[in-house]
């Protein structure tokens, strides 16, 4: 069978739920493909076993970049391009090239981070949604398991997610 | 499905279930626009027009058409600017700084509020342009571009070059963080849309978002460090402005209390606005379940407390004047309170140190009448505070000669028109085609004030 075409669903309704279903399949041995939900549920990666972000890591990275950029810019700007002497002052006083720079790494640090969250998350705005379920946005929480990437059988696939408190459990077929 | 803990109050009234949220908020987007919205739509676009013709008349002749004198340098202009930038500081402080602090109730709230905030930077940054005179060649003086001078570089000494920075990050990171915010609701809507042309838009919207708990993992991350970036930014970006004034050396401006006093100026008015704005809203969109009366009443206690900071910094200044021992110093600020601007001052301190005091009562700040009537009290107040500290510095320089009044033209308040028309008009634009608040957060607070543990079936 080849995978992402063919899986089940088990819709939930309780958040609560989810999170104890969640651990209970896999507990079982099923690989779980992704979980839908409406709303982001505190302790949901840790139960499907995600590892955490790193977008932390990218925003001080971007942060850092902007805070060089800055500074250089402004060194390079007024120290050795055009040197002026403004109020008596240094060519490159540094306490007032602090406010563009610290500007200059927010402005970077948030869209550095931002665009690696778009990329990284696959989202742009000609983007498809692989929707499973529609209400996935609006009032339940559909779990998918692929069907390929396990080997138990559609019904004792079926019977875990119905015993672990799924509301609802359906087969969902991409043929494309 | 909403279970109500007898401890907490919930922050959803009304027993509300995940599907009554997504209906209650798609309800205004799907429907067709209402008679109120039309109208509120016809005077909003009636302003612009008129104040795009004032604004046509000054681009075009050139700043000469406002009021402005030698004397008087700065007056609407700028008072309009700092006016609607410290409105465009409630929003990313009820997103960012609550988010921190882990304040859920903003949840119903911060949708709009950073709408709010973004159409006000836009309108405050108008002014700046404007008033370059030549705002085509603006580029090469606000920005760091290379030119035929030389380079003549910018100067990075300048608060007012720092201005350029602050405002446009803050624009930039405001505007990112609404959006990312807004990608699961238009999710929400695209796979509720019947017509072809709103799943369309509304697919492109939510930039194909499938609420995956990988992507909310990342989401929540995104959020949490856009907060924490934008916090220290929500401050920076008011003292900046502050730095305009007070790095110069007028008396009255020359003070080192700006920084704070402009940021808690800014907060108070901001929280005012956003009242204004969604007391309307809640009416109209019948949301008196999601922006409930703790809401309100959370928020008059921020216009308290920012509204006493301001009072006290008020106080600080003449203190400040008479302990200086500068003659000019403590004659701006006499002038100030007693000189021929005394009724700009006196309507200052009565609507800013004066009206938020009544908030004291928890009868007056539960009460959406005098909520609604002091919200507006306290930003005409704001804009007083912003005229007083710039004409009064001014217009009684050092020479007695020069000395001089300052009175606006009808392109000075026509300019100021245009942005209540842009501001409304994109205003009442969100509040049609967006979802006004944030449904996913509205969600993932309606079971989180329960005390009984669900049970499993």
């Amino acid at each position: 069978m080849e995978s992402g075409k063919n899986f089940i669903l088990g819709i939930f309704d309780d958040e609560d739920v989810l999170l104890s279903a969640v651990k209970r399949v896999r507990a079982n041995g099923v690989s779980i493909h992704e979980v839908y939900t409406p709303y982001p549920i505190h302790g949901l990666e840790d139960a499907l076993g995600y590892k955490k972000s790193r977008l932390p890591v990218a925003a001080f990275m971007f942060g850092l970049l902007g805070t060089s950029l800055a500074l250089l810019m402004q060194y390079f700007m007024l120290g050795i391009d055009w040197p002026m002497i403004i109020g008596g002052k240094d060519h490159t006083p540094l306490p007032t090239f602090i406010p563009v720079t610290f500007e200059l790494t927010v402005l970077l640090s948030a869209l550095g981070m931002v665009g690696v969250f778009l990329v990284k998350s696959d989202l742009k705005p000609y983007g498809k949604a692989k929707i499973f379920d529609l209400r996935s946005t609006d009032d339940k929480h559909v779990m998918a398991i692929d069907l390929a990437k396990n080997k138990f059988s559609t019904e004792q696939i079926q019977d875990i997610i119905r015993e672990s408190g799924a509301s609802e459990v359906n087969p969902k077929n991409f043929d494309n | 499905m909403q279970v109500t803990s007898p401890v907490r109050e919930p922050l959803v009234t009304g027993g509300k279930t995940y599907k009554d949220v997504t209906d209650d908020i798609c309800r205004q987007v799907e429907g067709p626009p209402t008679k109120s919205w039309m109208l509120g739509m016809a005077a909003a676009l009636g302003a612009l027009a008129i104040g795009g013709y004032a604004l046509g008349m000054t681009v075009w002749n050139g700043i000469g058409m406002w009021g402005l004198n030698k004397t008087v340098g700065w007056a609407w202009d700028i008072t309009n600017f700092v006016w609607w930038v410290g409105i465009g500081h409630a929003g990313t402080l009820i997103s960012a700084v609550l988010l921190l602090f882990r304040q859920k109730w903003r949840t119903s709230i911060n949708r709009a509020a950073e709408a709010m905030t973004i159409f006000a930077v836009m309108c405050a940054a108008l002014f700046p342009v404007v008033h370059m005179g030549r705002p085509w060649l603006g580029f090469y003086w606000a920005l760091p571009l290379p030119n035929t001078f030389g380079s003549l570089w910018v100067n990075f000494n300048s608060p007012l070059l720092w201005d350029v920075f602050a405002i446009s990050t803050y624009f930039t990171v405001s505007l990112v963080f609404w959006y990312i915010g807004l990608i699961p609701d238009f999710a929400t809507i695209r796979n509720r849309a019947q017509g072809k042309i709103s799943k369309v838009v509304y697919g492109a919207l939510s930039f194909g978002w499938d609420g995956a708990a990988k992507t909310w993992m990342r989401y929540e991350t995104v959020s949490l460090i856009l907060a924490g970036l934008a916090t220290p930014l929500v401050l920076s970006v008011h003292t900046i402005v502050s730095f305009d004034f007070a790095t110069s050396v007028i008396p009255g401006w020359h003070t080192t209390i700006f920084p704070p006093y402009f940021v808690a100026g800014a907060i108070f008015s901001g929280f005012a606005m956003v009242l204004t704005l969604m007391l309307v809203t809640r009416h109209v969109y019948r949301l008196k379940d999601y922006i409930t009366i703790t809401h309100i009443e959370l928020m008059n206690i921020v216009i308290l407390v920012t509204g006493s900071i301001v009072g006290i910094a008020y106080i600080t200044e003449f203190f400040m004047a008479w302990y200086s021992g500068v003659d000019a110093e403590q004659y701006a600020f006499l002038n100030r309170m007693t000189g021929p601007y005394w009724w700009a001052y006196w309507s200052m301190m009565t609507c800013n140190v004066i009206s938020p005091q009544l908030f004291w009562f928890k009868k007056i700040r539960t009460s959406l009448v005098a909520t609604f009537i002091l919200s507006i009290v306290v930003n005409i107040g704001m804009w007083f505070e912003r005229f007083v500290i710039i004409v009064t510095s001014l217009h009684r320089d050092y020479l007695p000669s020069s000395w001089a009044m300052f009175s606006p033209t009808l392109y000075d308040m026509g300019v100021y028109l245009f942005t209540f028309g842009l501001f409304f008009t994109l205003f009442l634009l969100f509040a049609k085609f967006f979802p006004v608040i944030n449904m996913a957060e509205v969600k993932s607070v309606l079971k989180s004030s329960t005390t009984k543990k669900p049970s499993i079936k």
